[in-house]
């Protein structure tokens, strides 16, 4: 049984090996990445009977040989070749490519982006201002809490991006963040783990696009942390749409600190992968700070999807908002656990979440818990979790005017999906999930 | 265009209609009338095909075809038209996607020229004048938000956007105020020709000064216990309902109206 774990990760162990080959690592990071492995080989990846992995069986995962991605060699994709669709038409002077977790500075463009600082996090730790930075991100988000797969990440990430939007400015231009997934040539199914660490400055103001495609079909393992640091007064709009290819495995952790009076209003879209897992975690550890946390997840056929996030409200005055939407057909799954943390102290919060479920299948399954614990006595929370079928009321009226039943269940199932694609603000992004809801539900409008 | 003859139907097995019968010729207008719980939005449901009223005897013909074997997407695609008392709110679907649908499902269904959304869009915006209706309300989700006459006004724009040969306006009245209760008239009455027959159930006569009725219909506990010309709406006005229970009505002479 060692010895059969033992095999299993030495892929991963030979991935850590190259990596600490790579000249120029600061030591702390060479340090930083072992200790994570060994922390790994002790944990293992997280089982069924930990009540956060309660619902959510990552044995294939485990069970599967990844051939982990640490360089970009051999890759194909190219602008001409297959990269154009995936990039917005806000975003074609302010996109930064990743292919397989690694970032590609020759598919990137940030002509759009003057002022804003954007390096491989390799050339940054070059520059000790940023190194403090990220030494700091990486240290206080490495600690025993952590799960096998975030541990895997900071082991094994390789080419990440370091984004800091400079003190008071504005930028209009969104940014986005494309994660590409490229069949590896080897064949074997890739594991890659893109890693981002993005600060706000003072008063600055910028949106993010983050958003996971695939070339061509296959299996794959993503384990991606993106962290977002805000300072004071600093606001990020930040989209994340994931559609990963359907055989994939998608296992995300966002995390966000907002400083005082901070802004952060994030949505959420996971419409791909066999199996998804999305960790977001925002923590209000300064007075008058704000957060939006949406998402929608649609899921069909034997998908499984799971949303684990944590609003920590840490000090008075924080406001939060939280609305998560599912669609389940076929024999789907999904997990929503929404945590809002209120602590002592924590007057004036004021909270509210709410998580909504249409089950078009027999067959489907979720499992919600909005979970709201509250430590402070002057607050205003609120919370709660529906889960249910199309309306009937709602479907007479659409068929009282001549529409049939199975169109009036997909213009309802969209409409139950627009209430969080419309408030996105990017054009092209809400045409693109109008189009991808459609074409799941076989329905043009 | 519409015969109606010894309809049963109950709801949650309480029987609410006794054998109603009712013809309906093109062109004309009909009022039916009634206290609260006489039946009278039942009918129009059941006309409609809402799944929470059981048939539980009767037939109903429209055109030769019997309309209870009929969908009620099926029905309104046959132009079969019903203005809730009630419209419901669909979320996340604008007014405007909404009617372009049910608006190509029935042309689709005629055989005739489908509309893209940009000659949809000049459509709607003639349609919408008749009942005043600014553009705004067209990229709004449907119903959503609306006040009680605006979802009324939205009902009377469907159904100049359906077109419709049969069309039952529920109540409609309810919850209007006079100007908002004007407008609903007057899109109803630019809506009717020689071809077309319109139901208007109502509870109150108030309506009736502005959609004139050709005859009049008053159920109570289920069945049709007077009719009239437009003139009986007005005695009902002043005599109220009561002196129709009971069995009295068929043999009370109506005296006529001044």
């Amino acid at each position: 049984m060692v010895t059969e774990i033992a095999n299993e990760n030495s892929a991963y162990r030979s991935a850590l090996r190259e990596l600490t080959k790579v000249s120029g690592e600061p030591s702390w990071l060479r340090a930083l990445r072992g200790r994570s492995f060994d922390q790994f080989e002790g944990v293992g990846f997280p089982g069924v009977e930990q009540e956060e992995w309660k619902y959510t069986n990552v044995a294939p995962i485990m069970r599967t040989k990844f051939t982990p991605v640490v360089n970009s060699n051999g890759t194909a994709l190219s602008k001409r070749n297959g990269l154009a669709p995936f990039i917005y038409e806000e975003t074609r002077d302010s996109a930064f490519v990743f292919v397989n977790g690694i970032f590609r500075e020759d598919l990137s463009s940030c002509k759009g982006l003057s002022g804003v600082v954007a390096l491989d996090l390799n050339d940054a730790l070059q520059i000790s201002e940023y190194e403090t930075v990220i030494r700091e991100s990486l240290e206080r988000n490495a600690n025993s809490d952590n799960n096998g797969f975030e541990l895997l990440n900071i082991a094994l990430f390789a080419g990440g991006l370091f984004i800091s939007i400079p003190r008071g400015l504005n930028l209009r231009t969104p940014i986005q963040l494309q994660f590409v997934s490229e069949p590896v040539k080897a064949g074997a199914p890739a594991a890659v783990f893109p890693r981002v660490l993005i600060v706000g400055k003072k008063n600055s103001a910028a949106t993010i696009i983050e958003s996971y495609r695939a070339t061509a079909e296959g299996i794959y393992l993503t384990n991606a942390i993106v962290d977002l640091v805000l300072d004071e007064g600093a606001r990020v709009q930040h989209y994340k749409v994931q559609r990963e290819s359907a055989g994939a495995s998608h296992i995300a952790k966002t995390r966000a600190d907002l400083g005082r009076n901070a802004g952060y209003d994030t949505t959420t879209i996971n419409f791909g992968a066999a199996l998804s897992r999305h960790d977001i975690n925002v923590t209000m550890d300064h007075e008058g700070a704000s957060c939006s946390v949406d998402g929608l997840y649609m899921v069909d056929g034997s998908q499984h999807t799971d949303t684990h996030s944590v609003i920590d409200h840490r000090q008075p005055h924080c406001t939060s908002r939280q609305l998560y939407k599912g669609i389940l057909d076929g024999k789907s799954r999904a997990v929503f656990n929404g945590k809002v943390f209120v602590r002592h102290g924590a007057q004036q919060t004021d909270a509210q979440q709410t998580n909504k479920n249409l089950l078009l299948s027999s067959e489907a399954q979720i499992d919600t818990k909005p979970q709201l614990e509250i430590y402070a006595d002057d607050v205003k929370c609120t919370h709660g979790a529906a889960v249910g079928q199309l309306d009937d009321d709602e479907l007479f009226y659409l068929e009282s005017r001549g529409i049939n039943p199975s169109l009036a269940k997909n213009m309802l199932t969209y409409g139950f999906a627009e209430e969080v694609i419309e408030r996105i603000k990017i054009e092209s992004i809400k045409r693109e999930l109008d189009e991808a809801v459609l074409n799941r539900l076989h329905t043009s409008l | 265009m519409l015969e109606i003859r010894n309809l049963h139907a109950s709801v949650d097995g309480n029987e609410i209609l006794k054998g109603i019968n009712l013809k309906v010729n093109k062109g004309e207008v009909h009022a039916i009338m009634g206290p609260n719980g006489s039946g009278k939005s039942t009918l129009a449901k059941v006309l409609a095909g809402h799944p929470s009223y059981e048939v539980t005897g009767g037939e109903v013909i429209y055109y030769g075809q019997n309309l209870l074997e009929m969908s009620p997407d099926e029905r309104a695609r046959e132009g079969v038209f019903m203005a809730f008392q009630y419209p419901v709110e669909v979320p996340g679907v604008s007014n405007a996607q909404f009617l372009r649908l049910a608006y190509n499902e029935k042309q689709k269904h005629l055989g005739q020229e489908e509309l893209d959304p940009l000659e949809f869009k000049d459509y709607l915006k003639e349609k919408a004048k008749l009942v005043e209706m600014d553009a705004s309300f067209m990229t709004r989700s449907v119903n959503e938000g609306f006040s009680g006459g605006e979802k009324k006004r939205n009902e009377i724009l469907q159904m100049a956007v359906l077109d419709p040969k049969l069309s039952v306006l529920d109540e409609t009245d309810s919850g209007l105020d006079i100007d908002a209760l004007r407008i609903v008239a007057e899109g109803v009455n630019k809506l009717h020709d020689p071809e077309k027959a319109v139901i208007v159930v109502t509870h109150y006569q108030r309506l009736l000064n502005y959609i004139v009725p050709d005859f009049v219909h008053v159920l109570s506990a289920g069945r049709i216990v007077k009719e009239g010309g437009k003139e009986l709406a007005l005695e009902l006005e002043e005599r109220g309902y009561d002196w129709l229970k009971n069995g009295n009505a068929k043999n009370t002479a109506a005296p006529a109206a001044s």
